[in-house]
This record gives C-alpha cells, sequence and structure tokens, in this order.
C-alpha cells in the first residue's frame, strides 16, 4: 500500500501533466485553424488553375515538354516527404515515414537508387539515422506560417535536377487532410507529371459559352509556363495539408493524453481516499484500544 | 452580351480582389490588352506588371501583379497571379531593398546565366512595385 504522501505527490504530478498537455492542445486547435484559414485561401487558386491547364493540355500538342516525358530508363528517384519538425502528435509522422519507407524498397527492388527531400525533421531525421541519402532538407516550414514562395523555390530545385538527370522521377509524400480523426499518407507522382484530364471543369457554367479561347503566346508556350507552376502548387498543396493535418492529429493526441490524465488522477484520488480511510480507522483503533486498556 | 466585367485576381494565399468594374487593362506576355465587358474568350499569360481597373464607380485603381495568366471571358477577368498587392498594400521598403539584392546580383553574373535572368526579372518586379507605389492621385 502506498503511503498517503507518496499518491498525494503522484496526483500533483499528474495534474502539472495534464496542464500541459491541455495548453498544447489549444495551441493546436487554434493552430488549426489557421492553418485551415491558408487551405480554403489557396482552393480556388488551386481550382481555377487547374482548370485553365486542363484547357490548355487539350490544345497543347501530344508530349510538348520534357516535364510530361517519361524516361525509358528509371536509374535514381527522388521521395519528396513531408514531415512534421516536432513530435507529440499521435502516430502522425510514423505513418507518413512508413508510406515512404514502403515507397522505397518497392522502388530498390526493382534496382533503382532512391534520394530523399525532406521537409520536416522527423522525416530528415528517419532519413539520416537509416542512411538515406538526402539531397536537400526544409526545416520550420511544415506547421509554420510560409508563403507560395517556399513551394516554388523547392519545386524549381526539383524540376532543375528532373531536368538535369539527377533523377528521373520525383515522388511526394503527404498527410490528406480529411477531417481532425483521419490524415492518412498520400503518395502522389510528381515528375513525369502524369497525363493531365483535359478540361474536367464540369462544375462551371460551361454551357453558357462556346467560343474557342484566343490563346497567348501560343498552346504548346502557355503550357511549358504552367506545368512548372503546376509543380509549385501540388508542393504548396501538400505542404498546406500536411501542417494542417499536423496541427489535427496534435489536438487528437493530446486530447487523449488529457483524458489519460483525468482517468489517472480519478484513480490516484480514489486510492488517496482509501489510504486515508484506512489510516483513520488504524488511528481510530488505536485509541479505542488504548482507551479500553485504560479502563481494564 | 453581358453587362457586367467581374475582375478576381487570385493568388495562392488568397484573394486579392473580386468585384465587378467597367474595364480592365493588364499586361500580357505579347503586350497590354484591356477587356471591356463581352471579350471573347481569350488565355493569355502574364508578365509583372500593372493591372488597371475602373470600378464600377468609375475609379481608377492600381494592382501589382509578378506575373501568372489571365482568362478572359466575356463577363469575367480572371487572374492568377503568384503575388498580388493592391496599391496601398506594397511594401516600398521591401521593394527598394529587392532593387538593391537584385542590381548587385545583375552585376556579379555572367549574362548568360540563369541566374542572371531571374536577377533581371527580380529587379523588374521591384522597379515596377516601386513605380506603383509612388504613382499619384489614384
Amino acid at each position: 500500500m502506498a503511503t498517503l504522501k507518496e499518491v498525494q505527490s503522484k496526483i500533483t504530478s499528474v495534474k502539472k501533466t495534464k496542464q500541459i498537455t491541455k495548453a498544447m492542445n489549444m495551441v493546436a486547435t487554434s493552430r488549426l485553424r489557421g492553418a485551415q484559414t491558408a487551405m480554403e485561401g489557396f482552393r480556388p487558386y488551386a481550382e481555377k488553375f487547374s482548370e485553365v491547364l486542363g484547357n490548355i493540355a487539350d490544345k497543347a500538342g501530344e508530349a510538348a515538354s520534357p516535364l510530361l516525358t517519361p524516361r525509358e530508363e528509371i536509374n535514381k528517384i527522388n521521395i519528396v516527404l513531408m514531415t512534421s519538425d516536432r513530435g507529440l502528435c499521435g502516430g502522425f509522422n510514423f505513418n507518413l515515414i512508413e508510406a515512404a519507407e514502403k515507397l522505397m524498397k518497392e522502388k530498390v527492388s526493382q534496382g533503382m537508387d532512391v534520394l530523399f527531400t525532406n521537409f520536416g525533421k522527423k522525416g530528415r531525421d528517419w532519413c539520416r539515422n537509416n542512411k538515406q541519402q538526402i539531397t536537400k532538407e526544409y526545416l520550420n516550414v511544415v506547421g509554420a506560417k510560409f508563403g507560395f514562395n517556399v513551394a516554388s523555390t523547392s519545386g524549381q530545385e526539383l524540376i532543375d535536377g528532373f531536368l538535369d538527370g539527377t533523377y528521373d522521377e520525383v515522388y511526394v509524400v503527404f498527410a490528406n487532410f480529411q477531417g481532425i480523426a483521419a490524415q492518412p499518407p498520400v503518395v502522389k507522382q510528381l515528375l513525369p507529371i502524369p497525363v493531365i484530364d483535359a478540361a474536367t471543369s464540369g462544375t462551371d457554367d460551361d454551357a453558357s459559352y462556346v467560343a474557342e479561347h484566343i490563346i497567348e503566346p501560343s498552346p504548346d508556350e502557355l503550357l511549358n509556363e504552367m506545368l512548372p507552376k503546376n509543380i509549385f502548387i501540388q508542393i504548396y498543396n501538400g505542404l498546406l495539408e500536411t501542417s494542417t493535418s499536423e496541427h489535427a492529429a496534435r489536438m487528437k493526441a493530446m486530447d487523449n493524453a488529457t483524458k489519460a490524465c483525468n482517468d489517472m488522477i480519478e484513480n490516484l484520488t480514489l486510492a488517496y481516499n482509501k489510504a486515508r480511510q484506512a489510516a483513520i480507522t488504524m488511528e481510530l483503533m488505536d485509541i479505542i484500544g488504548g482507551a479500553e486498556a485504560l479502563k481494564g | 452580351m453581358a453587362e457586367v466585367l467581374k475582375l478576381e485576381v487570385v493568388t495562392p494565399e488568397k484573394y486579392v480582389i473580386s468585384e465587378d468594374v467597367e474595364i480592365v487593362m493588364a499586361p500580357g506576355t505579347l503586350g497590354e490588352f484591356g477587356v471591356l465587358s463581352g471579350h471573347t474568350p481569350f488565355l493569355t499569360s502574364l508578365k509583372p506588371g500593372r493591372i488597371n481597373y475602373k470600378d464600377s464607380t468609375g475609379k481608377e485603381n492600381l494592382i501589382f501583379v509578378s506575373g501568372g495568366f489571365s482568362e478572359v471571358l466575356p463577363d469575367r477577368v480572371t487572374i492568377l497571379a503568384e503575388s498580388a498587392e493592391r496599391r496601398q498594400e506594397i511594401d516600398i521598403d521591401r521593394a527598394r531593398a529587392a532593387l538593391e539584392r537584385a542590381q548587385k546580383r545583375l552585376a556579379q553574373e555572367k549574362a548568360d546565366n540563369i541566374n542572371f535572368d531571374r536577377a533581371k526579372i527580380a529587379m523588374y518586379r521591384a522597379i515596377e512595385r516601386i513605380k506603383i507605389a509612388e504613382t499619384q492621385g489614384l
């Protein structure tokens, strides 16, 4: 049986832990809101862009850009792994890393070399511990406030590396934000760009106009200009989704931790009360025993 | 033909503007173009520069765009830019610093280098931002 003092100090320590997890939960909640706003702000741009891109892809000639052409021989691939910088967010990073590892093993078994580009410290640490080749790492992006320029700078580097033959395919692994409870990892091919669906903009009032667009400078040139931007958009989207997911995962994890603290405090308080009652009973027995003996 | 013309300027971060306008002038790669309501569908890339539009009250406004794309429909102009700022939102000190940086880099790099081209574009963007910010009377 634990002594009263031991139980008491345990309760105090669990209460303090609870304060921390509760605070982290609240911080994550407010950051989540910010990240969601950023995601919503991005959506109109992304939707409009893919609509226009679909329009153009329709009119441009076949395989107009090297970014669209698959290589015949694939020796090296680059995996862009997006994780968070910090932990305490449940299985979030583990899931992402597991997805990347699966992809890596699959490619290695086909005789390819795998490089990594890391967004986020957790993925980078995993790569280091497993002796993976890291081409580039970007920290303090995921989960923080970042602009589109992060995506365009890193995207340009990936495109340069692809074009000069450093690697033949680029994949991105990021978390898909489906809600507070679910952020499954997603693997997407970035380069070469998979076939673009021609004009899939079914939601708009397309029927109202039928006239052909005049396109300047020319469909091919415009496509060539839009394709790199499309890569940047994908990266930006991945970063936004991963950031939002990170906060959601942390919120959930911290919520669970707070609940676990509450359970523990309840159990400990029960134990404390039991111990206190036992002590009182014992003292009473002593007193009564003493009194009886005096009467004698 | 449609009477109204809606101008939408969208960046990855937010909607910069979305309002009904009378006329829009935008910097296409092949030259500046103007759009009135009822324009034929038109798609072009943009170079860094200014968008000049007259809103429904007849007031003229300037927006800086860093380049991007524009889709014109009879009743709508959509501008997709990587960054865009209304005249009063431009950070002129930042633009001046960027201009200085770009000029320094231009002095160092060789003319056929890709960095040279990038610095040139950066310089052009900075100059255009400063010019718009300093425009009076709009």
